[in-house]
């Protein structure tokens, strides 16, 4: 039996290089039972990195790792497999899930170690244990259902059960909440203090400090691959971490001028998109101006992005500058539409090219003279782009896949900035990003703004939809379920509105004040 | 240049051991002979190298060559059509063919396995009731046309050796699809497509007109292959030619560096793949080996080819990794 805040792994001076440059080095660090460790720091500080030699996946170059055995006493492992974490009792959920989808749950929490009977797979006792785990992270769900059914919440917790059936102590969790909206991310967090009191290691990954702050016993702050420091519950705030993290706070933005008397730039009416549920959606988005799309996950923000890019087939009517959108997404491109897509490894990047192919996709052709790419000055805008989203390191000749995610991220939006699209498309800007590149890629769209660009972006995280929006529209279930002014925005109105609540008092005096750009899914 | 040092080693090997242990290898008959071959195949090869570059396959360039090959003395003999209509015909044909898969493919969603692997099914079926299964051949006139593929340019000073002229469409196609794939926005997109085709057209790339370019580029080369093979051998059966032509042409392309799974291409390594196949033909016969080997020699060649890629790779980035250390 393990007593709680007993030492279950320790490591010291732990490091790793990748061809001899360190990604990370010297890190001590000891994980006890019963408690919330959350590493925190910027993108390419180290944070994958340390989580990956934790759980197996990579080897550590410097240092050593030791985990406690059945009598407490640390020992020496060598975690040169996945497997051997496992058999150490670690356990790491990915931050991109990796269920099976042509499984069901049982079979998937079972994956690779089926009981089995006589060769044969012994089905009733797999379920019975399966239902008995989900149970163990508050699902109540069928353990023959399909894990391609299940929602991103859902697969995210049954991997959590699938990491506790192997026995696990400590659980190493990739930025848990990431893809998750905030009622899911709560239920998340209920799941991981469960954990801890009984008596299990919980470590993960956040960019949000508010979860840190909310379940954390014990912080660790990663800066350029090595320990800002390690603050325990009590002597840290959100200030202190900020700090640590990026070596000064973040200064709060400062609110954008109103837009009203801009001329009307994107006219989206009668959209039905592919959502499962589409209404006919219709609003507007002014020339310069930001406009946040919030809602759940699922509630159909993607797909009206993906929809006004034609990426996906819709119905109803898209106005730019008041001449109709129709064709493919290259001939909506060459029309100043530009889209960064939610799922980045996917749609967004080409991860085994070099930046400069990356970054110079979107306007290659236009840099070209009779159709022939001329090297030498694609490698010079992009030298100037690369400064301007201020993406690290500034190699050109960098494989893509080598930058830590939040510089990938860069280089999808950057790849828009020398066309100075018309509108942009974003679909979670920064998720996965840490602070400080947040900061700078809020601040570049700004900026775009500023110059003429209309912005239409939509997130999951609420507070980047209150510093980055200069007007919100709420969605539900596919349909619009409302719209807010940056001054009359706040946290509790969105959600209200964004779990199915009626329209709350400011929002009809909004109404009824007559905004000319108002178009709720009742008109 | 670099990706191409395999593929130039694993010919010139096969060159070295068929000049020391065949004794005719060396004659300029023999060479003359081969760059014909190598030629030809190279043509058809650069067409499976496109849309391999897609990320795509197309199973159907061998019964591609066959139709096109099989109808141009079929129209020119049988009909008495004047060769004048009968090439852009044919061409056209061939063009319209990889239209049918490109649309297929991209529009319908269809896997290019299928697709082409229907056409290969289809076009000799085609080829071979068309002509009653009868075989084709020019009986002796169109010496004029023919010539597009039988020519020979001397070279000053050298005796036994003339460059054929199918030597010609190769070094152009050569030149034209290297400065496409390598210099122009085109390329630079398709290779972009092969290597994530979501991410491309998300960025504004015309993904599904590229991948239908390339299909018809590829069945365009391989009727372009069959038209130039047919002047070369002046008869054929539809039942047997053309027959394997898909997986020499697929073959010379992943020995010269193309991916299977898209977005890498070299000109000169798919030309240096074709090539390699042709010698390892030659050599099976100059050595005396049994005729029935080929086959068996040409996967083993292949086999080990790869793997040897591979290995070679995965030395060299350790090698940068420990340099860097």
């Amino acid at each position: 039996m393990t007593n709680t805040h007993q030492e279950l792994l320790r490591c010291s001076g732990l490091g790793r290089r990748y061809a001899g440059v360190p990604a990370l080095s010297g890190i001590d660090l000891s994980i006890r039972g019963g408690e919330v460790l959350a590493i925190v720091g910027e993108n390419g500080a180290g944070k994958s990195t340390l989580l990956k030699m934790l759980s197996g996946v990579i080897a550590p170059s410097d240092g050593d790792i030791s985990v406690a055995d059945a009598d407490g006493v640390l020992r020496t492992v060598q975690l040169s497999s996945v497997r051997d974490a496992t058999r150490a009792g670690i356990a790491l959920v990915h931050q991109e899930l990796n269920l099976a989808e042509n499984l069901d749950i049982a079979g998937s929490i079972f994956l690779g170690r089926e009981p089995a009977r006589f060769g044969f797979l012994d089905l009733h006792s797999m379920q019975a244990s399966a239902r008995d785990w989900l149970a163990r992270v508050g699902l109540d769900l069928d353990p023959t259902t399909p894990c391609g059914a299940l929602a991103i919440a859902q697969r995210q917790l049954v991997e959590v059960a699938k990491a506790l059936s192997c026995n696990a102590r400590i659980l190493i969790l990739d930025e848990p909440t990431s893809s998750l909206s905030a009622r899911e991310a709560d239920r998340m967090l209920e799941i991981m203090s469960e954990l801890r009191a009984q008596g299990k290691a919980v470590v993960f990954v956040s960019h949000h400090l508010d979860e840190v702050l909310r379940i954390a016993d014990r912080v660790i702050v990663l800066r350029d691959g090595k320990c800002a420091g390690v603050l325990e519950r009590g002597a840290y705030d959100r200030n202190s971490i900020e700090r640590l993290m990026v070596g000064r706070s973040i200064e709060p933005t400062e609110q954008r001028a109103a837009r009203d008397s801009a001329s009307v730039r994107l006219r989206v009416s009668g959209l039905t998109s592919a959502h499962r549920r589409a209404h006919p959606v219709s609003f507007v988005v002014k020339t310069g101006e930001i406009v946040g799309l919030a809602g759940l996950v699922g509630a159909g923000r993607t797909e009206v992005l993906e929809a006004i890019a034609a990426i996906t087939p819709h119905g109803g009517q898209v106005h730019l500058d008041d001449v109709e959108l129709r064709g493919n997404t290259a001939s909506r491109v060459r029309r100043g539409v530009a889209i960064v897509p939610e799922d980045r490894a996917r749609n967004g990047i080409f991860a085994a090219n070099h930046v400069a192919m990356n970054m110079s996709l979107a306007w290659v052709d236009r840099n070209s003279r009779v159709r022939t790419v001329d090297t030498s000055a694609e490698r010079g805008v992009v030298g100037k782009l690369m400064e301007r989203m201020q993406l690290r390191p500034a190699e050109p000749d960098r494989l893509l896949h080598t930058l830590s995610g939040g510089n990938q991220q860069k280089s999808v939006i950057g790849r828009w900035i020398a066309v100075s699209p018309a509108l942009l498309l974003l679909d979670e800007p920064t998720r996965g990003v840490d602070v400080a590149a947040r900061a700078e890629i809020h601040a570049e769209i700004r900026r775009l703004a500023d110059s003429g660009t209309s912005v239409l972006f939509a997130s999951s995280d609420l507070e980047e939809v209150l510093m980055l929006a200069d007007r919100v529209i709420v969605m539900h279930e596919g349909s619009i379920a409302g719209e807010f002014t940056a001054q009359e925005v706040n946290e509790v109105a969105i959600m209200h509105l964004a779990t199915g609540g009626a329209p709350s008092g400011s929002w009809t005096q909004t109404a009824a004040r007559g905004k000319e750009h108002r178009r709720g899914t009742k008109l | 240049m670099k990706k191409n040092l395999g593929i130039l080693g694993i010919f010139l090997v096969v060159c070295m051991v068929a000049s020391v242990f065949g004794q005719n290898f060396l004659t300029g008959y023999n060479l003359m002979n081969l760059t014909q071959r190598t030629s030809l195949f190279a043509i058809i090869s650069l067409g499976a190298g496109l849309v391999i570059v897609t990320g795509g396959i197309d199973l159907s360039i061998g019964s591609v060559v066959c139709l096109a090959g099989i109808t141009t003395p079929w129209l020119l003999v049988e009909h008495g059509w004047s060769p004048w209509v009968v090439i852009p015909l044919v061409l056209a044909g061939s063009a319209l063919i990889g239209l049918f898969h490109g649309v297929l493919i991209t529009r319908l969603r269809l896997q290019p396995f299928l697709v082409t692997l229907c056409g290969l099914l289809l076009y000799r079926g085609i080829a071979r009731w068309m002509t009653s299964d009868q075989s084709q051949g020019f009986q002796g006139e169109f010496a004029g046309v023919r010539s597009i593929a039988l020519a020979k340019f001397p070279i000053p000073l050298v005796e036994n050796y003339q460059i054929p002229a199918t030597v010609i469409p190769l070094v152009v196609l050569a030149v034209v699809i290297g400065v496409f794939l390598h210099r122009t926005v085109w390329g630079r997109w398709l290779l972009a497509t092969g290597r994530n085709e979501s991410a491309a057209r998300y960025s504004g790339v015309p993904t599904a007109w590229l991948i239908t370019m390339a299909y018809v580029a590829c069945s365009l080369l391989a009727g372009f292959g069959g038209m130039l093979f047919i002047f070369d051998i002046g008869s054929a059966q539809p039942s047997d030619f053309g027959n394997f032509y898909e997986l020499y042409a697929i073959a010379a392309a992943v020995l010269g560096g193309c991916s299977l799974r898209g977005g890498e291409a070299s000109v000169f390594g798919i030309i240096l793949g074709a090539a390699t196949l042709q010698v390892l033909r030659t050599a099976i016969i100059l050595l005396g080996l049994s005729s029935q080997l080929e086959f068996a020699v040409i996967g083993a060649v292949l086999l080990i080819g790869v793997t040897a890629d591979e290995l070679v790779r995965r030395f060299s980035v350790r090698r940068i990794e420990r340099k860097q250390t």
